[in-house]
């Protein structure tokens, strides 16, 4: 640029802004909770997207799950104290599809066992889950100690089971579980390992308040010890369930193909249940609905955050007005003396800009912190991106630069004689 | 300016039937009824007459903050009638330094940078700039006051610090609008001083006052009325000239 240097113009409007130092900081106060809004919101919906996603991928994402689901209440058996129903997964279902997809890497069986788990003095109700030793595979489960049950388990019937971490730590608060004995129900079964608990979900199969722990045992000996039918308490009477199978979690070898399989289990399973007593799930089509619907929370919040923004933007163009009538009198002697229209558009919309940019650095330093600051109070898991901050800074950039506009161009445009006039 | 014959002063600033309007509702006011003057290099002009006689308009349209209604102005042989928002603001950062009654200078700027304004908005500002202007702080009184602020200074010493602002681009024409209006007179007596001194340099100034003792300092004075000349009085002391002269 000719005539002043940038530099000059910016020490210039930095030392004008000085003048009125409270006025300043108010209305950088504006676009600092502006920039830090955007910031925030943004790192909240990322952070729900990313916990959303690990919790799905934790189901396994070339998986298809196939649950048994309590069909409808029977309202001519709902009489009987004690009754018995029988639904769900079975035996052949698992053989079926084992043989029926060639595209089907391995299908693991799960049971649910519903028994206390006792050690000593201290009791929980986690979910016993009873099935064969590639669940860890297909679910990417992690060993936190010793190992997870073994071929050789389900071979011997063995009564060995896996804590999962909050359980051991519930149940063995003062030492490793390793070795240790854990009564399930009636019996006695060896600690072998533990493993990492399972993210909670929303639609999570434990019953409220029970959380998500979890213990495993080899599926043979579950078939032995509990049989199929399980035993319900429910109010004033006595329910009695058979389930053979609680879950398939058939495990697809090319991403691909999942929605493919997806369907052809439906299909299948529709077949040979009469009644619907099943429902199939696809992680990776939660997981695309999730990315999906973070994307709109995201644009959303985002979309919150900028309209304060706006306002904080808002906000300068009245204070620079208020600035520019103030200074009407500076404004015709810097005419007089030779200052082009464009200087003092310039001087003005530095200022504006010098105000933005201020606030906004502040605004992102405070959004850097945003995640502590979230966790803290709303034990929410919020990340920040790095392209939240540049927009947040890029948007109060260009807000400034709006907001000063008018202002700076009114300043410009007056006349000088009437401006030295100017009381 | 070869032309011009070595015996007569080229004209800084001359006027050809200039006519200045305002509107005021239905009815028009000549602030300037078409006046024709020429002030010639290096005079020391002061312009008298009542108040709404013109004097303020003059001075706006001289000083290039103003255009003729009709008629024409040239400034250093540039005529300004043709000259855009931008070139206008060109030669009064080049070619003009104002004097105002109420000083106007930037409170936030320290004297040498108060000085230093018109320097600023100029496209190719001189090098040695600030040295300038340093100089003419010096040669106003207040070398040592360099880092002050407005608000820290006297009224006097305020006046000084703009005439130094007008000094600094080296005008061709400095303009001064009731310089001493605001003094007390034994202030005002050191200021006009000054502008005798820069006088005595060859400087050309045109002084609005409705003071007569004022007015008596300068070479020649000119007397509007109703915006037309009424008189014109032409070295009415040669003595302080012929002194000025002189000395150097
Ligand atoms: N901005 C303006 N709008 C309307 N009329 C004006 C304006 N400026 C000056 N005038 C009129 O022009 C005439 C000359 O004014 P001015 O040059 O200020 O006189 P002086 O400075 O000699 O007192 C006066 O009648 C005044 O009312
Ligand atoms: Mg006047």
């Amino acid at each position: 640029m000719k005539g002043p240097s940038l530099l000059r113009t910016v020490r210039l409007g930095v030392s004008s802004l000085l003048l009125h130092k409270l006025r300043s900081l108010l209305t950088m106060l504006g676009v600092l909770f502006g920039v830090f809004a955007v910031i925030a919101m943004l790192a909240i919906g990322e952070g729900g997207r990313v916990e959303a996603i690990e919790r799905i991928r934790g189901l396994g994402t070339q998986n298809v799950l196939a649950r048994s689901v309590k069909p409808r209440e029977d309202f001519a058996t709902g009489q009987q104290a004690v009754r018995v129903i029988n639904y769900g997964l079975t035996e052949e279902d698992l053989a079926r599809i084992e043989q029926t997809f060639p595209c089907v890497q391995r299908v693991v069986p799960v049971r649910e066992i519903y028994e206390e788990v006792r050690c000593g003095e201290r009791a929980m109700n986690p979910r016993v889950v009873a099935t064969l030793p590639n669940y860890l595979d297909v679910t990417g489960r992690k060993i936190a100690e010793g190992r997870f049950l073994a071929d050789e388990d389900e071979r011997r019937v063995a009564n060995v089971c896996v804590l999962d971490y909050d359980v051991a730590r519930h149940l063995f608060p003062f030492a490793s579980p390793l070795g240790k004995e854990v009564k399930i129900g009636g019996d006695y079964y060896t600690v072998v390992g533990t493993v990492l608990t399972r993210l909670r979900q929303k639609d999570d199969p434990a019953p409220a308040g029970q959380g998500t722990a979890e213990v495993f045992i080899p599926l043979e000996t579950g078939r032995k010890w509990y049989g199929s039918m399980q035993v319900k308490l429910r109010a004033g009477s006595r329910e009695m369930e058979e389930v053979e199978l609680h879950e398939l979690i058939v495990e697809v070898a090319e991403l691909d193909n999942v929605m493919f399989v997806a369907d052809a289990v439906r299909e299948m399973l529709e077949r040979n249940h009469p009644q619907t007593d099943f429902e199939v799930r696809v992680p990776l089509e939660m997981m695309r609905e999730v990315e999906a619907q973070g994307r709109l929370w995201s644009f959303v919040l985002g979309a919150i955050a900028v309209i304060s923004l706006v306002v904080g933007g808002i906000g300068i163009t009245n204070v620079m007005l208020a600035t520019v009538t103030e200074r009407t009198r500076e404004i015709g002697i810097r005419r007089a003396l030779g200052a082009k229209r464009k200087h003092i558009v310039t001087q003005f919309l530095v200022e504006t800009v010098t105000l933005c940019i201020g606030g906004g650095l502040v605004g992102v330093a405070a959004g850097l912190l945003s995640p502590w600051i979230l966790e803290l109070v709303l034990e929410k898991r919020a990340i920040v991106t790095p392209g939240s901050s540049f927009l947040a800074f890029g948007i109060s950039v260009v807000i400034g630069i709006f907001a000063g506009m008018y202002p700076a161009w009114s300043a410009a445009r007056m006349d000088p004689v009437e401006a030295l006039r100017h009381e | 300016m070869s032309s011009v014959s070595p015996g007569t002063r080229p004209p800084v600033a001359e006027l050809e039937r200039v006519t200045r309007t305002y509107r005021m509702g239905t009815n028009e006011v000549h602030a300037l009824d078409e006046l024709s003057f020429s002030f010639g290099r290096g005079e020391y002009w002061a312009v008298m007459g009542s108040s709404g006689s013109g004097k303020s308009t003059l001075l706006n349209l001289l000083g290039c903050l103003d255009r003729p209604s009709s008629g024409s102005y040239r400034i250093d042989g540039v005529d300004v009638s043709t000259l855009d928002d931008d070139q206008l603001s060109e030669l009064r950062s080049q070619r003009l330094g104002f004097v105002f009654q109420s000083y106007n200078l930037i409170a936030q700027l320290n004297v040498l940078e108060n000085i230093l304004v018109p320097l600023f908005y100029q496209d190719e500002p001189p090098l040695e700039a600030e040295e300038r202007a340093r100089g003419l702080a010096e040669r106003v009184g207040l070398g040592n006051r360099l880092e002050h602020r407005p608000p820290e200074l006297s009224g006097g010493q305020q006046q000084r610090v703009a005439i130094a602002r007008a000094l600094v681009n080296q005008p061709a024409l400095i303009l001064a609008d009731e310089a001493t209006g605001n003094l007390d007179s034994h202030t005002a007596l050191e200021i006009l001083a000054l502008f005798d001194e820069l006088h005595a340099e060859g400087k050309t100034i045109l002084m609005v006052t409705h003071e007569p003792d004022v007015a008596a300092r300068a070479q020649h004075v000119l007397r509007l009325k109703d915006g037309r000349v009424e008189t014109v009085v032409r070295d009415q002391n040669p003595a302080p000239a012929a002194a000025a002269a002189s000395s150097r």
